[in-house]
């Protein structure tokens, strides 16, 4: 699957779409979901939690493992995707349209990769 | 096969009552059920060919090889379960007067006795059920400790990515927060990084020494220095101790609480439900802290103290699951002083053998001397032929081997983790060792046919992502 150059991206894997009003929405890339494998179960924070960059904000959990999504911003929680809590599938099946989270009052960013920076690093974790 | 409910029949049971003979006393219709339980009705014989059909699709110990990582599914001496089914261990209650169960009490003393010697602590406890129970309840100990002091500030536990995931899951319900350190490239505590974390809030470290890389973690000494220094305490995960029994105590390695799992370590049975039994062993600074009752030994009498003030509470009715300690006691007393470290190097023995039989096609996460488990990865087979952990694991069923602990720890990649255990003959290890060769050959030359095993169990490959994601979990009438 293609990455979209419309979006950025994290070393652990999320994906970041800036959104015009300021605020950002957070999902997982193809690549952290096909290493998960089938998701049988996401957890998400609720809608006025503080999350903080480079803290864990929810986490997903396939037949494999748990793991950890992080937050590459510090802000507040202003929406939640309530349907990956039933579907956990569609993260498996269309990583770009499944956002966790839509982060308000960003304070804080990582440092954010483009597309060809994150597909290097996918290559090299990869080799 | 059938379920229990399909072979059920309306009006069949296994006894007769006798006509009653007593007055008949009718309860008032608000203690009544409003219809009948749900009870399958079957004659004793239907029942027996039910749990002997459902006994025949299981792999035990008994079965066959079963190197399960991490689970020592070593084989368990059948004189444990004459000991433990003695008429003076089965026949008494726990509200009993304690004055008449003197030799429970004894064994109940005597066990802690023995495996206090065997793990360098000064008291146990034998009331958690398992070994995740006991991590909770040590973890408890540790909070009740710095309350104690009112150092109230100690609300962090330190836990190596590498850890078992119970680890961080006691932690978190002990009312913790968990600090993660990754491990260095051997596999180890990474101890730079452990300085960095150590703090004034620091509650305290857990850790399994040998690690679950089936490593033993050569800086142990500094790692508990670090933690005591630091004003934390060091917890055990005794999941690990049979590599070492005998050979060294984790309360010489600088530990302060422990839980040990008797249904691995001291040959009582698991899987299916056991019952397991995870006693937790402290150094004296956490003894008034134990839960009760205590037993203790005064004029040649035992007796329960229940009068400890300071006590974390209760975590399991009575003395927790008190046959399970009878089955560990015979075990200790059978293998003695020198049967127990010759039980811990013969695992690490056959450990060593397996891995080096094995290390010739299949690579090795760490490639140096192991202790009790060793750990593959798959990922050359899974990047070159689409063969994964899954399907070598499915595949050795097919063979008659029950599955090592697969995709754990999450630090190795598509992860095999083979635990022997010193109950296994050179002949099973070298059968092992050409069925793993057999499986790899056929990785290489047929693929495909690796993704279809297991073929001849009494189930194939279940949807584990479906029962996950819907889950079926009981009989609908």
């Amino acid at each position: 699957m293609k990455n979209p150059s419309e979006l950025l991206y994290t070393e652990s894997h999320e994906w970041v779409k800036e959104m015009e009003d300021g605020t950002v929405k957070i999902g997982l890339t193809d690549y952290a979901q096909h290493s998960l494998g089938d998701l049988v179960f996401i957890n998400l924070p609720e809608v006025d939690d503080e999350v903080e960059a480079g803290e864990a904000f929810s986490d997903v959990e396939s037949v494999k493992a748990v793991s950890d999504v992080i937050s590459p911003v510090t802000g507040k929680v202003i929406a939640i995707n309530e349907e990956l809590l039933d579907h956990p599938e569609l993260v498996n099946e269309a990583p770009y349209d499944a956002w966790f989270v839509q982060i308000g009052e960003v304070s804080d960013k990582e440092e954010l990769l483009s597309v060809s920076a994150y597909e290097e690093i996918v290559a090299k974790e990869e080799a | 096969m059938k379920l229990i409910f399909e072979r059920s029949h309306e009006g069949r049971g296994c006894s007769i009552l006798p006509e009653c003979d007593v007055p008949v006393v009718s309860v008032s219709s608000a203690n009544k059920r409003e219809q009948p339980l749900h009870l399958p009705q079957l004659s004793e014989n239907d029942l027996s060919r039910h749990y002997t059909e459902l006994m025949k699709h299981t792999h035990g110990v008994n079965d066959g090889f079963y190197p399960l990582g991490s689970c020592t599914m070593k084989y368990n001496p059948k004189v444990n379960e004459e000991i433990a089914a003695l008429p003076g261990f089965t026949k008494i209650h726990p509200l009993q007067p304690s004055e008449t169960a003197q030799g429970s009490l004894e064994v109940l003393h005597k066990a802690e006795e023995f495996l206090c010697e065997i793990t360098g602590m000064d008291n146990m406890t034998f009331q958690p059920a398992a070994g995740a129970h006991g991590e909770y309840t040590g973890l408890l100990l540790i909070k009740a400790y710095h309350e104690a002091r009112n150092d109230k500030k100690r609300n962090k536990i330190i836990v190596p990515d590498s850890a078992h995931g119970t680890n961080p899951a006691s932690a978190a319900m002990a009312g913790f927060e968990i600090v993660n350190v990754t491990s260095s490239p051997d596999g180890c505590v990474d101890v730079e990084k452990l300085k960095e974390v150590v703090g004034d809030d620091t509650a305290g470290l857990m850790l399994t020494n040998p690690n679950t890389v089936g490593l033993f973690d050569k800086n142990i000494l500094e790692i508990t220095k670090i933690i005591h220094e630091a004003g934390g305490l060091c917890y055990y995960d005794g999941a690990n101790l049979n590599a070492v029994m005998g050979i060294v105590r984790p309360g010489d390695m600088g530990f302060d609480v422990i839980h040990l799992n008797l249904h691995k370590t001291f040959s009582t049975p698991h899987g299916g439900g056991g019952p397991g039994s995870g006693p937790v062993g402290c150094k004296k600074i956490l003894t008034p802290f134990l839960p009760t009752p205590v037993v203790v030994k005064e004029n040649d009498k035992y007796r329960l103290d229940y009068d400890r003030p300071q006590t974390i509470g209760t975590v399991k009715h009575f003395y927790g699951n008190f046959l399970v300690v009878v089955k560990a006691l015979s075990y200790i007393l059978t293998l003695g002083k020198e049967g127990i470290p010759e039980a811990a190097q013969n695992a690490v023995l056959n450990c060593n053998y397996l891995m080096n039989k094995l290390k010739d096609v299949y690579n090795m996460a760490f490639d140096e001397g192991c202790m009790h488990e060793f750990v593959m990865t798959i990922s050359n087979l899974k990047k070159d032929k689409d063969v994964s952990a899954m399907d070598i694991a499915k595949a050795l069923l097919d063979n008659g081997i029950h599955p090592p602990t697969m995709y754990f720890p999450l630090i190795v990649e598509e992860a095999l983790m083979v635990e022997p255990t010193e109950t296994e003959s050179k002949e099973t290890l070298d059968e092992a060792s050409d069925v793993f060769h057999k499986i790899y050959e056929e990785a290489i030359a047929n693929p495909s046919a690796l993704h279809e095993a297991p073929v001849s169990t009494s189930v194939r490959r279940l949807d584990e992502v479906n029962a996950a994601r819907n889950p079926h979990l009981r009989y609908e009438f």
